[in-house]
Formats: C-alpha cells, structure tokens, sequence
C-alpha cells in the first residue's frame, strides 16, 4: 500500500499533462485554418529575434517598471522548473529531495529559488497593485471588461499561491530536517534563506502535524502548478509558451513593407498585357476562387492567428496607438483579441460538427471588429513597434481593409473619390497629369 | 525666381542620350499641393546648387499607389505600380531619391517583388551624403539662437529604421536641436498616413495632429522640422490650431538648409 501515494500522483500527472496536450492539439488545428505563409527562410536572423526577444526579453524592458518586474516572474518561472522536476521525480518513485545528492549545488540552487520566490511574490503584488489600485489606464481600456481582466487578476493570484505554496512547504522541511533526533527521511538538504525565516511558527507544533502540513503543502503546490499549466489554453497567459513560436515566426521585412498579392498581380498583369489571352490559362477546376482580404479568421495566416493567441493583452500596443489615444474606437490590442475570441469561436463551432466548419452566420468582421475600428488606423506601426513579442495587430488590420475595398467596394466616400482620382489622373487629388511640372514655373 | 530652377526630365534627357546620375521622384504632393511644391522647389535649389545631376518623371510620372494600398486597394496599387515600373526600367533608373517617406516606402520596398528594383534614397539621407561630401554648404549663423524640433515621419522612422539622417543634417545648422517626448520609435503619427490625408478622421476626442503638434510645442521650438509633406500639412494645421502660427514656423529639411544657403 507504500505505492498508493506514487500511483495517485502518475494519474494526477498523467491526466494533468494528457489534458494539456489535448488542448494544444486543438490549439494547433486552429492555427492551421489560417492560409499558409511561408515564414522558414532566414532562420538564423529567426533564432536570434527569439533569443534576444522571448528569451531575452529586449523588448520588455522599453518600459522599465514593467520590464524589470517582468523579468523576475520570468526567470523565477524559468529556474523553479528544476524544482518541479525534482517534485515529479520524487512524486513518482517516493523519493525526497532527489536532488540533494548535488551537495553545495543543491544548497545553491534551493537557496536561488527560494529568493527567486520571494522577488516573483513582490513583483506579482506590484503587478497587481498597478492594475488594480493605481489603475494604469491601458488595464482599464473598455475591451478590459469581464473576463480579460479577471483572467489578469486570476494568474496573479494563482502565481502568489503557488510560490507561497512552495515556501510553506519548505519552511516545515526545514523545521522537519532540525528536529532533535531527525524526523523519517527529512535529513539535511538544501539552503532555506527565506523559508527558514517562516519555520518558527512550527515551533511547539506536533511533528506530525508539521509533517503534514509538508506533504499537504507538496501535493497542493504540484497539483496547482499542472491546474495552472491547463489554466493556459484558457488565458492570456499562453504568452509564456507561444511567445517564441511567435517570436521566431515573425516578420523581418522592414514594417512599412506590406505584402503584395500574389492573386491581384496576376489580375492586373492580365489587364495591362494587350495581347494576353484570358482564356488561355485553364482555370484549374478545384481551386478555391481568391478572396481579397479578409472577412474571417481563416481568410487571415497562420502567423496571425498565432499572433492572436499569443497577445497577453498587455496593451502597450493600444496605449501607444494614435487613434486611441485621440479617442477613437480603434485599439490593436481589441483587434487581437477580437481575433482570438472569433478563432476559439470557429474552433468550437468545428468540434460541435464533427470535424467541419458549419456556417454560422457570423465573421470577424462586422460581429467583432468594425469598419469604423479599421478605418481610423493611420498604419504607423507604432503598434507593431510596441509589442514585446512581435505581434502585428497592422497587417489584420490591412488585411480586412482590403476585403473592404475589393470585394465590398466599402471604402468611406472620401477615400472612394481618392481612388478615382488615381485611376483616372495619377494622383489622389483631381488636377491632370499634365500639369504635374507646374511647380517648376511657379 | 522660377528662372533660377534647372528641372530636366528624363525624356529630354533621353533625347540628349544621357542619363542622369538620379531621379528625383517628385510624388503627387510634391507636385500638386501648394504647401509640398514649396518644399520640392526648396530641394531642387539644393540639388541645383550642389550641381547634382538628377531628372524628373514630369507628366510621365503618376502615384505611386502608396495610398491606395493603405487603404487596402491591392488592384489599384499594383496597377499603379506595375506602370511605374515599366516607365523606370524603360529610362534605365538605377537610384531615385524622394521628398516623401510614403514614395520612399512603396518604392523601395514594395516594388522591388513587382520588378522594380532601385537603390531608393529619403532626400534627408541625400543631404546627409551631399553634406558629408562637401557638395554643399550652408551659412551656419542662419539659425544661431533657433531651437529645431524634428518630427519623425512613420514611413521613415519606424518603417524604416532612419532616424539619423535628418538629425544629422540639423546638427549642421548651429541651431539647438530639442527632442519630443515620443520621439524615434516612440514618435507619434502626425495623423496623415495609411489614407487620413484624405478624409475626416473617425469620431473622438480630438485629431491626432493636434496632439502631435502638443507634443512638439512642448519643446519650446522656433521650428518644427519636418521630412514629409503630410507631416509638413498636418502640423502646419496643428501649429495653426494652437494660435502659434507667428512663433513656431514648420519646415521641411529641405527648406531649413536651403532658406540657410539664401537661394
């Protein structure tokens, strides 16, 4: 009966991570029902944007406060892992502290987490006191309503839970490992900077209590951290895992270049080509008549729609955009969401039908994001420049203009008369070409 | 004044068999609108001045299609460009150097996959080369006590990646060179781009060329520098907007050192 414990924690781990990696399936048939795009060239300059901007974190630090306190639950997250091996090794075969076996090393290392704990609980206060009680206004933007900024709160919470989870536990190990006599198998391993200065309170307590308050304490700390692992799929806080994907896949062209349509440029060498035949060309019987931008999720690219699972809806985007912060209703990051929030919606819409995409009236365009949103985006990139992860709130943005204008002839009037203009005499207003050198004689 | 404008353009050299080191693409505003054909006339004096040898599309040239591509009319673009296109390679362009940010861009970017491949050069990289060569030079006591500020233009700055170029060129004329707030990659639109220039703005609290022009009075200037005719209109309002017009007068770069060379 000694393996009960062993066999209860395989099961819990095992669906823990098998639950996981159901959601991740789905999450990557998601991904896939944007077009393709060809984003595998240049893999050396890809490396080295994931190594300096998800690794390491360059692009965060553009706004220090932030920045800094980022990087603490960061590297706390990154180095406290180690520990969480060690919890799953002595999980399943009923060991106790594995690790310990590294002598000083461990002694560092325990001792690094443990301040690494503390530094990640004072900065997830900070966070939580900058988002809740001095109200930065880009966490209190109208697209922060209801479940964003619960979902903020909620992985704040859970992240001081779980570190103080870890301290608690190794407070009464400490305690544990100092009893006169030595209690079971809690021999002297590890440094306890911070936990031993909590050990006191279990002075005078029974040494089974304290025992189990250990054990109490391992089970819940472990069991929260594969909750929190499923909590992802769900939250914001998908950045953690999709941030270098996303990173790496990003664009290097320079931000002002967008791309040309492949599609159009076919179209238009037709028309200007006088001796091209239009039916000479067989039309190939089972493609996919061309849609000009995009209406829906699956008319955007895969790296977009990463790119929408990938926002944490930090809002450095939106705070830095220009027609928000005149008052218009355009906000990048309300675009990403928007995004994602429409993805999720065709996902489910394709489990609840076997396997297909059953239409169901509705498109990102109109029901989530509105003409008026895409109209007062000035393409500055400044959104694009801000985003600690490489997101493009811009090329969605283009990309819907362009279903707009091609294929809805929905442009606003003025912007219609711009076009005409061009068409007609080269140039967005109407003088004629050939007064175009006047300016030499004047 | 006029008489003192040496314009060539391509076809008469052509005519001439020459061909000229660079083309000067003018751009739809640069050509049409009041305020932007000073600021060509400005950078013409310049190249003049530094006996450049350069031509100009004239009545050959036609929107690049920039804007029309902003605002998401792919067709437009293309076709635009696609004409442009054969025009240049048919004159042989090697190197087009440009007044507007948004020219700049497209043509450098943007047509290089549609067969157009040029070295494309923003006109205050072309100063900071002409400077940095010695073709010219300017009376540096012009703008002694002026305090310039310089207004990024996205299409240069983020898009680009240059925010030198044409603070080097104002670190030449002895005048203190003051920054925004957002300046470089934090800089603020003015407002025109991605198709404003050419409607209302959507329902808010206020234009962003106000606000842009907010941030540069901060500064305190005598001059608000400028490197892009949308840029140049839109704070021109915005000064306008403030009742700053007498004290803060917005120049393109181009104007600044040719207004010091007293052409």
């Amino acid at each position: 009966m000694s393996f009960l414990p062993n066999i209860l924690f395989a099961i819990i781990l095992f669906l823990g991570i098998g639950f996981f990696v159901k959601n991740v399936k789905k999450l990557i048939r998601n991904i896939k029902l944007g077009q393709d795009i060809d984003r595998t060239d240049n893999s050396s300059a890809r490396w080295k944007n994931m190594a300096m901007i998800a690794l390491g974190q360059s692009k965060m630090v553009k706004r220090p406060v932030a920045g800094f306190l980022h990087i603490l639950v960061y590297v706390g997250f990154v180095i406290i892992n180690i520990e969480v091996l060690e919890i799953i090794i002595d999980g399943l075969f009923g060991t106790h502290r594995v690790f310990s076996v590294l002598g000083g090393v461990y002694n560092f290392l325990i001792g690094s987490f443990e301040i690494l704990a503390l530094l990640v609980v004072v900065a997830v206060v900070t966070f939580w006191i900058r988002r809740n009680i001095i109200k930065i206004q880009r966490f209190w933007k109208p697209e922060m309503k209801g479940w964003p900024k619960n979902d903020a709160n909620y992985i704040l919470y859970f992240e001081v839970v779980l570190m103080s989870l870890f301290l608690l536990m190794n407070a009464a190990d400490f305690h544990l490992q100092h009893v006169a006599g030595g209690f079971g198998h809690y021999h002297e391993a590890g440094s306890f900077p911070v936990s031993q200065i909590i050990a006191p309170i279990f002075d005078g307590m029974d040494n089974s209590a304290v025992f189990m308050i250990e054990r109490a304490a391992w089970w819940l700390h472990i069991c929260g951290i594969l909750v929190f692992l499923n909590y992802l799929y769900y939250s914001k806080h998908l950045h953690i895992l999709l941030a270098f994907p996303n990173t790496y896949f990003a664009n290097l062209n320079p931000y002002g270049q967008f791309d040309n349509l492949e599609s159009v440029t076919n179209e238009v060498k037709m028309m200007m080509d006088p001796n091209a035949d239009p039916f000479a060309a067989p039309a190939d019987p089972d493609a996919v008549p061309a849609k000009f931008g995009a209406s829906d999720v699956q008319d955007l690219n895969w790296v977009q729609l990463l790119n929408a699972y990938t926002c944490t809806e930090c809002g450095r985007c939106t705070s830095s955009c220009p027609a928000n912060l005149t008052g218009k209703k355009l906000s990048p990051r309300k675009i990403m969401m928007d995004t994602r929030d429409r993805l999720e919606e065709v996902g489910k819409n394709i489990d609840a039908n076997g396997g297909k995409f059953v239409d169901d009236g509705k498109s990102l365009l109109n029901d989530y994001i509105t003409p008026e949103e895409l109209w007062a985006c000035t393409t500055c990139n400044a959104c694009v420049e801000e985003c600690p992860v490489n997101i493009s709130p811009l090329s969605i943005i283009v990309e819907m203009r362009r279903y707009l204008v091609m294929e809805q002839s929905a442009a606003p009037m003025e912007l219609n008369n711009m076009m005409t203009n061009i068409e007609n005499n080269g140039a967005p207003w109407p003088y004629s070409q050939m007064d175009r050198l006047n300016w030499k004689n004047e | 004044m006029s008489e003192n404008l040496i314009v060539p353009t391509m076809a008469e050299m052509m005519a001439e068999g020459k061909q000229p080191e660079i083309l000067f693409w003018v751009g739809s505003a640069g050509s049409y609108d009041d305020r932007a054909k000073k600021i060509t006339r400005a950078f013409v004096k310049i190249l003049n001045k530094a006996n450049v040898n350069f031509a100009v599309l004239g009545t050959e040239e036609s929107c690049t299609g920039d804007v029309a591509k902003r605002a998401g009319n792919e067709f437009l673009f293309q076709m635009q460009a696609l004409m442009n296109i054969e025009l240049l390679n048919a004159y042989e362009v090697k190197k087009i150097v440009t007044c507007d940010p948004h020219s700049f861009n497209c043509l450098k970017n943007e047509y290089p996959s549609l067969g157009g491949k040029y070295e494309v050069i923003h006109h205050t990289q072309f100063l900071q080369q002409l400077l940095k060569e010695g073709r010219i030079d300017f009376n540096k006591e012009t703008y002694k006590g002026s305090r310039i500020t310089f207004h990024d233009p996205c299409y240069l700055g983020r898009a680009n990646q240059e925010y030198e170029a044409p603070r080097e060129v104002l670190s030449q004329t002895n005048a203190e060179i003051v920054e925004m707030k957002r300046s470089k990659s934090t800089a603020l639109c003015c407002g025109a781009g991605g198709g404003q220039m050419f409607k209302e703005p959507e329902k808010g609290d206020m234009d962003i060329n106000v606000l842009r022009t907010q941030d540069a009075l901060e500064t305190k200037p005598s001059i608000i520098a400028t490197g892009c005719p949308y840029c140049n209109t839109m704070m021109t309002d915005g000064v306008k907007f403030s009742e700053k017009e007498s004290k803060v007068k917005v120049l393109d770069i181009a104007e600044i050192i040719a207004n010091a060379q007293d052409l």
